[in-house]
C-alpha cells in the first residue's frame, strides 16, 4: 500500500524527537564521570527505573511486532507476550539482587566478582556485544517500518534517522538521558495503548468497519463444484463479464479470471469451498510485475493518480453471532467470547506466483476463518507445527518459549539497569514496577492486535504487518495515529539507546580496561564509550537495512536465544553452584554463544529468509536453538568447572 | 502496591547483609519454582495437547486466553508477594 504522509503526524513526531533531544542535552550537563555515563551514578529513583525497565523492554518488537503478529495470525503473537513477561520472573526472583550486589557497571562485573579473570571479561564482553547487535536489528527494522508511512521516506532513510538521533542521545549524556527517555516512552506507550484498547472496546465489533478505502471482497453466487467445467459468468452472477480460459500458468490453479466487458479489466477470483460439493469465488487482489518493469495492482497501474489504483485495506468480521452487524460497546471478556463465535475474513498471500513469459502475478486472497481458530495457538507459520504430529515442530515451539523465559534475565541492556539504582532493595522494587507496567501492556497487545485484525486496516502486501497497531490507531483518528506512531518511534529510540549504552559499556569497561588493561582516566573512558556508541550506531543502521523484510518479533526471538544460551548458564551457576570455576564460566559463555549463533545460521528460517535457499535443506532440524544450546551452555560450564577445579575449596562470596 | 509499601526498614547497608541476601534468594527460588511449573504446563499443553486450549471453561472464553492472562497476572502477584516477603531485615 502507498502511504501519504500527514502533516499532523510529522509535527507530533518532530515534537517527540525534540523533547527527547532536549532531555539529553539537559542531562548532558550532569554527566561527568564514567559511573555517571555508564550507570547514571546509581542515583535513579526505583520507580523511575521500574518504568524505564518497561521503556527499555517494550521495544519495537513488543509493540509493532507482537501487535502485527496477532493482527495476522491471532493468539500466536500473544505467546511472545506471555514468554517475554515470564522472563521477568526469572529476572526478579533469581538474578536481580545478586547481580546488583556483585557488580558495578556491566554484568561481566558480576560474573567476574569472584575470579578477576581476563578471559571472563573478554567472553562476557563479546557476548554482550553479540546480543546487543542481534537485538538492535529488529529495533532498526521497526524504525524503518514506522517512518515509511509516517513521513513517506524509504526504509533506509528511517533506519538512518533513528541511528543518527540515537547516537546523538547516547553521545550527549549516556545512561541518565537514556533512562529518562525510556521512562517517558514507557509511560506514554502504556497510557496510549490503554486508551487505544478502551476505544476498541467502546467501538465493539462490526461486520462493516468504516475505515476509509476498506470494503469486503466481492463474491460470486454459490455453484456446484461439478459444474465448473461448463460454467458461465452469468451462472456466477457476474453479468457483463467474460470468463477467460485457464491457460498456461493459470491452468490447474484454484483461480478464475474474468474480463469486464466495459473496462477490459481482468479480475482474479479464488475458488473457495463452502458446503459439501459447493463453491464460491472471492475476488482477490493482485500485484503484477511486467517484464518492462511496470507494476499493476488489480490490473491498473500502481499509484494514487488518475487511472491508477492501490491495494485496499482488509481484515474484517464476516459474520457476528446471531447475524448481527455490530455489537456496540463490549467488555473485555465479551470481546473474546464474541470473537469466539464469529467468522472472520482474513487474507493470505499465495506463496506460488503465477509466472508467464511476460509477467509474474502475486495473488492475495481472502479466507473465511472461524474466530475460535485465531484465539488458539498454532495458526502462524512459526507455530503451526504444534497442531501437527511432527516432534521437531513441537520442540521448535518449546525451544522458543524456553529462550523467552530465560532470555530476559540475560539481556545485557536490561541487566545494566540494575546498576542505575542505589541498592538491592531498589533493584527489587524497580523490577516489581517493571513487571506491573510491562504485564499490563502485554495484556493490551491481544486487544490491539485483534482490534487491528478486524477493523479493515490490514495491508495485504506487508509480509510482517509491523504497522498494524499504528494503522488501527489511524482508523480511530489522525491525532491518535500521530501520537501512537510518535510513541512507537520514541520506543525505538529508547530501546536502541539502551542497547548502545550496554554495548559501549562492554567495550570500554570489559574489553579496553579489563582485558587490554589500558589505563584510562575517567574522562577517557567516557570518550571511548562515546566513540563506541558511534561505531555500534553505524553497524545497527547497516543491519537494519539488510534485514528489512523480517518480522521483528521473530528476530527478537533469536536475540533472546543467543542471550539465554550465552549468559544464563554462567549467571545461574555462579549464584547457585560453589564448584563454578573461571574456566567453566568462560566455556559456558563461549559454547552457549557460538552454538546458538551457529544453530541460527544453519536453520531453515535463515536459509529461507536470509539466504533465499530452500528451508528443507537446512542442517538443523528446527529453527529455535534454545532447547539445545541453553543446556549445552550449562553442560560446558559444569564439565569444564569439574575439570579445572583446584583442590583448595572455592571461595564463595 | 501492597508489597512495595513495606520497604522502610531497608537501607543503604542492605548490600552488605549476606543473611538478608540468603533469605531473599530462598524466597525467590521457591516462588520461581511455582511459576516455572505453571509456565512449563502451559508450554507443554500447548505443544502436546492443543485441544485442551480450545476448551471454554468460563464465560465463553477459551483456556488459552484464560491461561495466558493468568500467567501474566500471576507474575505480578508473585512479584508483589516476593516484595512483601523481603520487607524488613533478618534479626540476628
Amino acid at each position: 500500500m502507498i502511504y501519504t504522509p500527514s502533516l499532523l503526524a510529522v509535527s507530533v513526531f518532530a515534537i517527540f524527537v525534540a523533547i527527547t533531544l532536549a532531555l539529553s542535552f539537559y542531562f548532558a550537563a550532569r554527566t561527568r564521570s564514567a559511573q555517571s555515563y555508564f550507570a547514571a551514578g546509581g542515583n535513579i529513583p526505583w520507580f523511575v527505573n521500574g518504568v524505564a525497565f518497561a521503556g527499555d523492554y517494550l521495544s519495537a518488537a513488543s509493540f509493532l511486532g507482537i501487535c502485527g503478529m496477532i493482527a495476522s495470525y491471532g493468539y500466536d503473537g500473544f505467546l511472545y507476550s506471555i514468554g517475554y513477561l515470564a522472563g521477568w520472573i526469572v529476572a526478579l526472583l533469581v538474578i536481580a539482587e545478586p547481580l546488583k550486589r556483585l557488580g558495578k557497571y556491566t554484568f561481566a562485573d558480576a560474573l567476574d566478582s569472584r575470579f578477576q579473570s581476563r578471559a571472563i571479561k573478554l567472553s562476557a564482553g563479546v557476548s554482550t556485544l553479540a546480543v546487543s547487535l542481534f537485538y538492535l536489528i529488529p529495533q532498526m527494522v521497526g524504525a524503518g517500518a514506522l517512518v515509511k508511512p509516517l513521513l513517506g521516506f524509504p526504509h533506509w532513510v528511517g533506519v538512518s534517522m533513528v541511528g543518527a538521533v540515537v547516537m546523538l542521545i547516547v553521545v550527549t549524556a549516556g545512561m541518565v538521558s537514556t533512562t529518562y527517555v525510556q521512562f517517558l516512552k514507557g509511560s506514554l506507550l502504556v497510557v496510549f495503548s490503554a486508551l487505544l484498547t478502551l476505544m476498541i472496546l467502546q467501538r465493539g465489533l462490526t461486520t462493516k468497519p468504516d475505515n476509509p478505502g476498506f470494503h469486503p471482497p466481492r463474491v460470486t453466487v454459490e455453484v456446484d463444484e461439478s459444474s465448473l467445467g461448463s460454467i458461465t459468468a452469468a451462472d456466477l452472477g457476474l453479468e457483463g463479464t467474460e470468463i477467460l480460459p485457464p491457460e498456461g500458468a493459470w491452468k490447474d490453479r484454484p483461480y478464475l479470471r474474468t474480463c469486464d466487458g466495459a473496462t477490459g479489466l481482468v479480475s482474479v477470483w479464488r475458488q473457495t469451498p463452502t458446503t459439501e460439493g459447493r463453491v464460491v469465488f472471492y475476488e482477490t487482489q493482485t500485484l503484477t510485475k511486467t517484464k518492462d518493469g511496470r507494476e499493476l495492482v488489480n490490473g491498473l497501474p500502481h499509484g494514487l493518480g488518475p487511472g491508477e489504483t492501490d491495494f485496499y485495506p482488509v481484515g474484517n468480521i464476516n459474520r457476528l453471532p446471531g447475524s448481527e452487524t455490530e455489537t456496540g460497546p463490549l467488555g473485555p471478556i465479551e470481546f473474546f467470547s464474541t470473537l469466539e463465535e464469529s467468522e472472520l475474513m482474513l487474507w493470505s498471500k499465495d506463496p506460488k506466483v503465477v509466472a508467464t513469459d511476460d509477467e509474474t502475478t502475486t495473488i492475495f486472497y481472502p479466507q473465511l476463518t472461524a474466530g475460535s481458530d485465531v484465539l488458539l495457538p498454532g495458526k502462524s507459520p512459526t507455530f503451526q507445527g504444534i497442531r501437527g504430529d511432527r516432534l521437531a515442530s513441537k520442540l521448535n515451539f518449546i525451544s522458543l518459549m524456553l529462550a523467552l523465559f530465560g532470555g530476559t534475565a540475560s539481556l545485557p541492556h536490561i541487566l545494566i539497569r540494575y546498576y542505575t539504582v542505589k541498592d538491592q532493595a531498589a533493584a527489587r522494587k524497580s523490577t516489581v514496577v517493571g513487571i506491573a507496567t510491562i504485564g499490563f501492556f502485554y495484556l493490551l497487545t491481544l486487544f490491539m492486535g485483534l482490534g487491528a485484525m478486524t477493523s479493515g486496516v490490514i495491508d495485504v502486501t506487508s509480509a510482517n504487518n509491523n504497522m498494524a497497531a499504528p494503522l488501527l490507531a489511524k482508523s480511530m483518528g489522525e491525532l491518535l495515529f500521530a501520537m501512537i506512531s510518535a510513541i512507537a518511534f520514541t520506543t525505538v529510540l529508547g530501546t536502541v539507546s539502551g542497547l548502545i549504552v550496554a554495548a559501549s559499556g562492554a567495550v570500554v569497561h570489559d574489553l579496553l580496561t579489563s582485558v587490554l588493561r589500558l589505563r584510562l582516566t575517567d574522562h577517557e573512558k567516557v570518550r571511548a564509550g562515546k566513540w563506541t556508541a558511534v561505531v555500534v550506531g553505524f553497524m545497527a543502521i547497516g543491519l537494519g537495512i539488510v534485514f528489512e523484510q523480517m518480522n521483528v518479533s521473530f528476530l527478537v526471538g533469536w536475540a533472546f536465544s543467543v542471550a539465554a544460551s550465552a549468559n544464563l548458564p554462567s549467571l545461574v551457576m555462579l549464584l547457585f553452584w560453589k564448584g563454578t570455576t573461571k574456566q567453566g564460566i568462560t566455556a559456558g559463555i563461549l559454547v552457549g554463544m557460538f552454538s546458538s549463533l551457529a544453530w541460527i545460521l544453519l536453520s531453515g528460517d535463515t536459509y529461507k529468509d536470509v539466504y533465499g535457499w530452500p528451508a528443507e535443506s537446512a542442517l538443523v532440524p528446527f529453527s529455535q536453538p534454545g532447547i539445545v544450546t541453553i543446556p549445552l551452555g550449562f553442560l560446558a560450564l559444569v564439565v569444564v568447572s569439574l575439570l579445572t577445579r583446584s583442590k583448595a575449596p572455592a571461595v564463595v562470596s | 502496591m501492597v508489597g512495595l509499601d513495606h520497604h522502610g526498614a531497608e537501607g543503604e547497608t542492605d548490600h552488605d547483609d549476606v543473611r538478608n541476601a540468603g533469605r531473599n534468594a530462598r524466597y525467590g527460588l521457591v516462588l520461581f519454582c511455582f511459576y516455572l511449573v505453571l509456565y512449563a504446563a502451559f508450554v507443554l499443553a500447548s505443544a502436546f495437547r492443543p485441544e485442551w486450549m480450545a476448551e471454554r471453561p468460563w464465560a465463553g472464553v477459551n483456556l488459552a486466553i484464560w491461561y495466558g492472562f493468568g500467567l501474566i497476572g500471576f507474575a505480578l502477584a508473585l512479584a508483589l508477594a516476593y516484595s512483601w516477603l523481603c520487607r524488613g531485615r533478618v534479626e540476628s
